[in-house]
């Protein structure tokens, strides 16, 4: 461009950068209180702190109201005793506690294997496989699945072939709302494991079921190990999958020294339905007892579950 | 030339070192159990869709009978009286769309917001500008509470989710209700004409059911919208500031536009959510068979009918029960594959760029 080119493109040139800033008021470009658009910009930030802020209020009205309702009433004689019937006073709910860990178990039992094998395929599997993107597809759909159509299925499949509602229906119900969150969480966590690692083993000879046992399942641990705590943190709050498949019952689970898993159970999630719809103060009262007692042991679960990821993170 | 006695010792040890213990090709077993693992994986993935064919099946094959005997008019037929045998789910229907709807505005607004406030780091920021004050913005300790921060509150926001909707149900019953019928019933004596407060609140109804729904949805929402947000490539947004855009024109004009697809994705998702719930809305509703577009008006919806009727239905009742289970499984199936193809496309376009 400089060389050849002589006198007259220079003096076009100089019009050329100096033609746009012609005319501009520089002080406009200020950053000023006083302008609209800036003015605009600082209010629609705290409108939006603000928003965030009452999002956040709903948590704490609920904290502070199970402390308040259900705190205060803690007592052991509620971890070790039935439930009253109405116009009775005092009672518990040991039973529901009892009943509410059961059918957790069972469905963890049912769906820790079927999803942390399906996470591992979905994470092996090659990007064009089109049954893993299928499967994660279906796993997707699975996690947006209406809590209560669980129950139906349980209701249909599980209680009418056995001809009663039981512990075993209640589990089953849950094992489907939890599949979804223990397969997503499983292949993301050992997706996450390094390549290198793999490869090293697999360069070493060790068949791909050592490979996932040795080195692929113990690196994962951790993000599988939340997945799990998210999923049981999930089912232990749901009421609508054991409305009618576990039913309700007063009685403990254990009859003359053995325990049945064939016969209605009682879990923590519908004793406070049924509680809450009462006309019974005590019944009430017992309702947010359960539901602060519910609410504890779900967060705690869900944040030791979180602090596993955390750890996997840092390394 | 004598060894060290260490170097003699180690060369025996090296001739009577046999490497075929440690390097041996799999044995049959291990190569029998390696493909026995394999299938056993790829089985138990099918498993998955298997389980949504039976679970469609299950509930459709449940519901024959009822279908052959009210056919298509139980979609828009009002009527519900197990006595006289006459069923129709059009009330549920509307009651479902309607809450979930109302509750999606609200949920979206607020949700929108705090995932813009988690993604633009305002609390991080703010806590910075307050170390800096001091001098502590450097320190090994305090220098990373900006970034310990705003983890907290993105934990808080989805701890919202992890509170059980019959925990959220229970708290609508004692607290909202009480909290919101003055002020309802205030809307309702002034402005009675108007289609939305034509009712007062007499207990449960749509407005306590429907702010107990958003502040379920708003979660989801916020968890997926903030991804979105973060995906947006840095370089548009330093593009937008470079131009001397404020924040809020780069917001509402570049990552919000970016972002459009992720955030449109999680509002499906958080629709479907809505529609399946069940418990609050059990709970707060006032299962009250009534086509209604009163907020202040007790209604009912799918899920909560299924809740309430299916634990003392007759077996007469039943398949009609199936029935309605069956139309409300292909309606959030539908939206919540929708928003699963949406968020797809999102991603891969995301990575695409």
């Amino acid at each position: 461009m400089i060389t050849g080119s002589g006198q007259p493109t220079m003096s076009t040139q100089d019009q050329a950068i100096q033609s746009p800033l012609e005319g501009v008021n520089f002080s406009e470009l200020e950053l000023s209180l006083y302008r609209p658009r800036t003015l605009f910009s600082i209010l629609l930030s705290i409108l939006v702190s603000a928003m965030t802020i009452v999002a956040l209020v709903p948590l704490f009205a609920v904290l502070t109201m199970l402390l308040w309702r259900g705190g205060s009433k803690l007592s052991v004689a509620l971890f070790t005793s039935l439930p009253p019937a109405p116009l009775e006073q005092g009672g518990g709910f040991g039973n529901a506690i009892v009943g509410t860990l059961i059918m957790v178990g069972i469905a963890t039992i049912v769906t820790v294997p079927l999803g942390v094998l399906t996470g591992l395929f979905l994470a092996q599997a090659p990007k064009d496989s089109r049954l893993a993107s299928s499967v994660r597809l279906s796993a997707k759909v699975l996690t947006g699945f209406p809590s209560i159509l669980a129950g139906v299925f349980a209701y249909g499949a599980i209680v009418l072939a056995t001809g009663g509602y039981s512990a075993v229906a209640g589990g089953i119900a849950l094992s489907i709302l939890m599949l979804p969150t223990i397969i997503l969480t499983s292949e993301s966590a050992v997706a996450m494991v390094p390549a290198r690692m793999k490869e090293a083993s697999v360069g070493m000879g060790a068949t791909g079921a050592q490979t996932v046992w040795m080195v692929l399942l113990p690196t994962a641990m951790p993000g599988i190990l939340t997945g799990v705590m998210l999923a049981v943190a999930r089912a232990a709050g749901e009421t609508a999958p054991l409305l009618f498949t576990a039913l309700f019952s007063n009685y403990w689970l254990t009859s003359h020294g053995h325990a049945n898993l064939m016969q209605p159970t009682a879990s923590l999630a519908v004793l406070i339905y049924n509680f809450a719809g009462m006309p019974f103060k005590n019944q009430v009262e017992l309702a947010w007892a359960a539901a602060f007692v519910l609410v504890v042991l779900v967060l705690i679960i869900n944040l030791i579950g979180r602090s596993f990821s955390r750890r996997q993170i840092d390394q | 030339m004598e060894s060290a006695p260490e170097v003699i010792r180690a060369r025996e040890e090296a001739a009577a070192w046999n490497p075929g213990q440690v390097w041996q090709p799999p044995s049959p077993a291990q190569k029998w159990g390696d493909k026995v693992f394999r299938q056993l994986c790829v089985l138990f993935a099918a498993a998955t869709i298997v389980l949504i064919a039976v679970l469609v099946l299950e509930i459709g094959v449940k519901a024959i009978p009822a279908f052959r005997e009210y056919g298509l008019g139980f979609l828009y037929r009002a009527t519900w009286d197990p006595n006289k045998a006459q069923y129709g789910i059009l009330p549920e229907i509307w009651g479902t769309l309607y809450t979930s709807l109302l509750a999606l505005v609200i949920g979206t607004l607020f949700g929108v917001a705090a995932a813009v406030f988690l993604s633009e780091g305002y609390l991080g920021g703010f806590v910075f500008r307050l170390l800096k004050a001091v001098n502590l913005h450097f320190h090994p300790f305090w220098g990373k509470l900006p970034v310990r921060i705003e983890g907290v509150l993105k934990t808080l926001i989805e701890l919202l989710a992890a509170v059980p909707s019959v925990v959220y149900g229970l708290w609508g019953l004692f607290v909202v209700i009480p909290l919101i019928r003055p002020l309802c019933n205030l809307l309702h004596s002034q402005f009675g004409w108007f289609p939305l407060f034509a009712t007062d609140l007499s207990g449960p109804g749509i407005l306590p059911a429907v702010l107990v729904l958003s502040i379920m949805i708003l979660p989801t929402i916020t968890a997926i919208s903030r991804d979105a947000l973060v995906a947006v490539p840095p370089k548009l947004r330093m593009a937008a500031y470079g131009l001397g855009a404020t924040r809020w024109e780069t917001i509402l004009g570049v990552l919000l536009p970016t972002a459009s697809r992720g955030i449109f994705g999680g509002i499906v998702l958080a629709f479907g959510r809505a529609l399946g719930e069940t418990m609050a809305l059990a709970m707060l509703v006032g299962n009250a068979n009534r086509l209604t577009v009163s907020l202040f008006s007790p209604a009912n919806t799918l899920a909560a009918l299924l809740a309430n009727s299916f634990p003392e239905a007759g077996a007469k009742e039943i398949p009609v029960l199936m029935y309605a289970a069956l139309v409300l499984l292909a309606i959030t199936l539908v939206v919540n594959l929708f928003g699963a193809l949406v968020l797809e496309r999102a991603a891969a376009s995301a990575e695409a760029k």
